[in-house]
């Protein structure tokens, strides 16, 4: 008797672990060929056999080489005459007049030779352009009126000269040049970010960091009125070029967004946590009312928030905080009435059998419990908000995130782009590890991994 | 007799030191919670005034208007409520690819993070000198936010979903392989040892003996990652690449008499935020009960 249920029991369990077994197995060959579909279609669905076309691999090759290295234009007019030295072609760029750069020697009234690299060399003297090319020869790209004739030493265009009536261009191994008929134009490449620390026109450009040091402990005055340090430092803060100053202000106004925002959400979110807890509030349709709100304010997603109030607001970093302070609230409320669900009472009991009233009951019974879960909460978003108000600074219009997307947009800054992409790295790296400090501070244990 | 006083009165006296030097304590404590407390308010309010007027409208201007531009859409919505579901449907395909972005970054990232995780966990990096250039590696992939490779990615890609998709995946790699590796450390390493012993290779110890382990956990954080990355693929529409943001700034630009579609994509991506959310704590809830 016993041992036929014995035996119906043993098998009943053969049955379910064959049939959990199969599922499982089921399982592990379904999901694979699920995921091999769902990338097949979004092959197609992406479009990636187009991508191929669409893809413009020479915008990698400027966007790579002009990170790291700049250009410089020699540009004669070929109207009125006269040549222009100029870095990245930039009117802040230029160079005043009296001062050229070290690779180009002046030969004559309007002449000039270029030393370019790779054994490159160009001459421009009025409206000809000779570039040489070592192993090659010379070409010679003459303005004439309204012609421009293009002579090579053997009479054929290579494909690395692309010429037509109104312009020719020559790409060398180090160098490049354009004719039109109103100017004739070198550039010659350069590694490093020229202009970073002193633009043309101040006193300390071109000076090395040991000359510059000597000047900064010399009592003689390069400026009148100010010391050497403060000229220095009002010439970096003030350049031109690289405009150290907006973009400081701007990585300020990204971390003063984050700041605003997450705070403002914790401190709004608390009390109405109050309200959506369980133990806190008894009445249900508070509770429900103010969960609604959350999902609500969770769900209206952060773009569509930082639309809303850019319309009202306009562009600046009030508008990117508000919107992360709208945002979060939402979720903040969410975890801090979570938290508060899973108050232990008995500390709350203990401190009301002493005769506190309801407030001291909640800042002696309750916060002091709930504090290293919303502390860790507020300094992990603040890090990671720090990202999105760089998001949301391109959307609306403010700090960094609007200086990216103009500098992006305009195609042709790429060093700048790179020295923001750099600082936003940092400045995200630094946020994550301050928040992280500020968290072992203030919680007691480093959560160091 | 003499003894007991004597040590009645020491201890009298240490109780009052022990008193004052906890008065002493608590008054510490709560002057340095003051301070806190005034640098935190004028941090506030210094950083709140300062906000206000580096921005182009005041806050108090904004603050009458804030209802004014949520008031036009609705009026106007309201007036062509009957074209609403229409208009939902035609943005549904955009809907749909904003989706597919972040679902495709989702997986393409998590894939990336389980290496990322297993190479980066000590007890079962596969090169336990590189473990901390991964952690590196890692925190970098965390640190630069979206919409800077989204933005290089389209100049070099042109517009489209994969310049998005591409960026969220980086961004997804570093940080689901911060928490997966996180989830590992957890893992015992018994079956990786048993594995071991009878001879195989790195791979299948990590295939057979850690995947087991881990895969519940790591698939609640990677739904949670999906939910987040929804939003952030519909961010990124906005800023220029393909789905439902490109759509919504279409729409938003061309200003007043276009709301019935600001409205539209305003309900689909709100209905889809809910649903996602909704569809992924459901799943938390039950891999993590069953864990």
């Amino acid at each position: 008797m016993t041992a036929t249920a014995d035996m119906t029991g043993a098998t009943d369990l053969k049955q379910t672990a064959t049939a959990l077994v199969a599922r499982k197995r089921l399982v592990a060959i379904l999901t694979p060929i699920v995921l091999m579909g769902y990338f097949v279609y979004l092959f197609f669905a992406f479009d990636l056999p187009g991508l191929a076309e669409r893809a413009r691999m020479d915008n990698a090759k400027i966007l790579i080489a002009d990170s790291y290295s700049y250009k410089t234009h020699i540009t004669h007019d070929n109207r009125n005459g006269g040549l222009v030295f100029a870095i990245e072609g930039e009117s802040k760029g230029t160079y005043p007049e009296g001062m050229i750069p070290d690779f180009v020697t002046p030969v004559g009234e309007d002449a000039v030779n270029i030393a370019l690299k790779a054994g490159e060399s160009a001459e421009i003297e009025g409206s000809t352009l000779r570039y040489t090319i070592p192993d090659y020869g010379t070409v010679t790209v003459t303005v004439e009126g309204r012609d421009i004739i293009l002579e090579t030493p053997d009479g054929q265009t290579p494909d690395w000269i692309s010429a037509s009536g109104a312009r020719v261009n020559i790409t060398g191994e180090g160098g490049r040049a354009t004719v039109t008929r109103a100017r004739t134009e070198v550039y010659n490449y350069s590694f490093g970010w020229e202009l970073f620390w002193f633009t043309l026109d101040s006193p300390f450009y071109g000076k090395s960091l040991g000359e510059l040091a000597g000047l900064a402990v010399s009592g003689d005055r390069v400026v009148a009125d100010k010391s050497n340090i403060a000229a220095m430092v009002h010439d970096f803060w003030n350049n031109a070029m690289w405009r150290h100053k907006d973009v400081i202000w701007a990585i300020f106004e990204t971390i003063l967004m984050a700041f605003l925002g997450t705070m403002g959400a914790a401190l709004v979110a608390l009390p109405l946590a109050f309200l959506a807890a369980r133990n806190f509030t008894r009445l249900m349709s508070i509770r429900f009312a103010v969960r609604r709100f959350f999902d609500f304010v969770r769900g209206v997603d952060g773009l569509i928030w930082t639309i809303i109030l850019s319309r009202a607001f306009g562009p600046g970093p009030m508008t990117g905080a508000l919107a992360i302070l709208i945002t979060d609230t939402g979720s903040f409320g969410k975890m801090f009435s979570e938290a508060l669900e899973n108050v232990d009472d008995k500390q709350i009991e203990g401190v009301s059998s002493t005769g506190a009233k309801p407030i001291q009951r909640y800042r002696f019974g309750v916060i002091p419990q709930i504090t290293p879960v919303l502390l860790s909460q507020v300094l992990y978003y603040l890090e990671s908000n720090t990202r999105s108000a760089t998001v949301i600074g391109a959307i609306t219009g403010g700090g960094i995130g609007l200086l990216l997307t103009q500098a992006i947009i305009t195609q042709k800054d790429w060093e700048e782009v790179s020295y923001y992409i750099v600082l936003v790295i940092l400045m995200v790296i630094a946020m994550d590890w301050f928040s992280g400090w500020l968290r072992g501070r203030l919680i007691g244990k480093s959560e160091e991994h | 007799m003499t003894d007991s006083t004597l040590g009645e009165s020491v201890g009298a006296k240490g109780t009052t030191d022990i008193q004052n030097a906890y008065m002493a304590m608590a008054r510490t404590k709560r002057m340095y919670g003051g301070i806190i407390l005034i640098v935190f308010i004028a941090l506030m309010v210094s950083g709140f005034m300062l906000a206000d007027s580096r921005n182009a409208g005041g806050f108090w201007d904004g603050i009458l208007n804030i209802f004014k531009f949520p008031g036009e859409v609705l009026e106007e919505a309201s007036e062509k409520a009957a074209l609403i579901p229409a208009l939902m449907w035609k943005f549904l395909p955009s809907m749909i690819e904003t989706i597919n972005i972040a679902a495709a970054a989702t997986l393409v990232g998590g894939l990336m993070a389980i290496m990322l995780s297993l190479l980066s966990t000590r007890g079962l990096a596969r090169f336990p000198r590189l473990i901390a250039p991964f952690r590196r590696l890692m925190d970098v992939l965390r640190a630069i936010p979206e919409i800077v490779v989204a933005l290089v990615l389209i100049f070099i890609l042109g517009g489209g979903p994969v310049p998005a998709m591409i960026a969220i995946a980086l961004h997804t790699a570093g940080a689901l392989g911060k928490l997966f590796s996180e989830v590992n450390e957890n893992a015992s390493l018994k079956p990786l040892e048993g594995l071991e012993s009878v001879g195989a290779s790195w791979s299948q110890r990590m295939m057979l003996g850690v995947v087991p382990q881990v895969a519940p956990n790591w698939l609640s954080y990677a739904l949670l990652r999906f939910e987040i990355n929804i939003r952030a693929s519909a961010i990124l529409g906005f800023v220029g690449s393909g789905g439902i943001g490109y759509d919504l700034k279409n729409a938003f630009s061309w200003g007043q008499g276009r709301y019935d579609e600001v409205a539209a994509i305003f309900i689909l991506l709100f209905l889809t935020i809910v649903f996602f959310d909704q569809l992924s704590s459901h799943y938390r809830n039950k891999l993590i009960g069953k864990a």
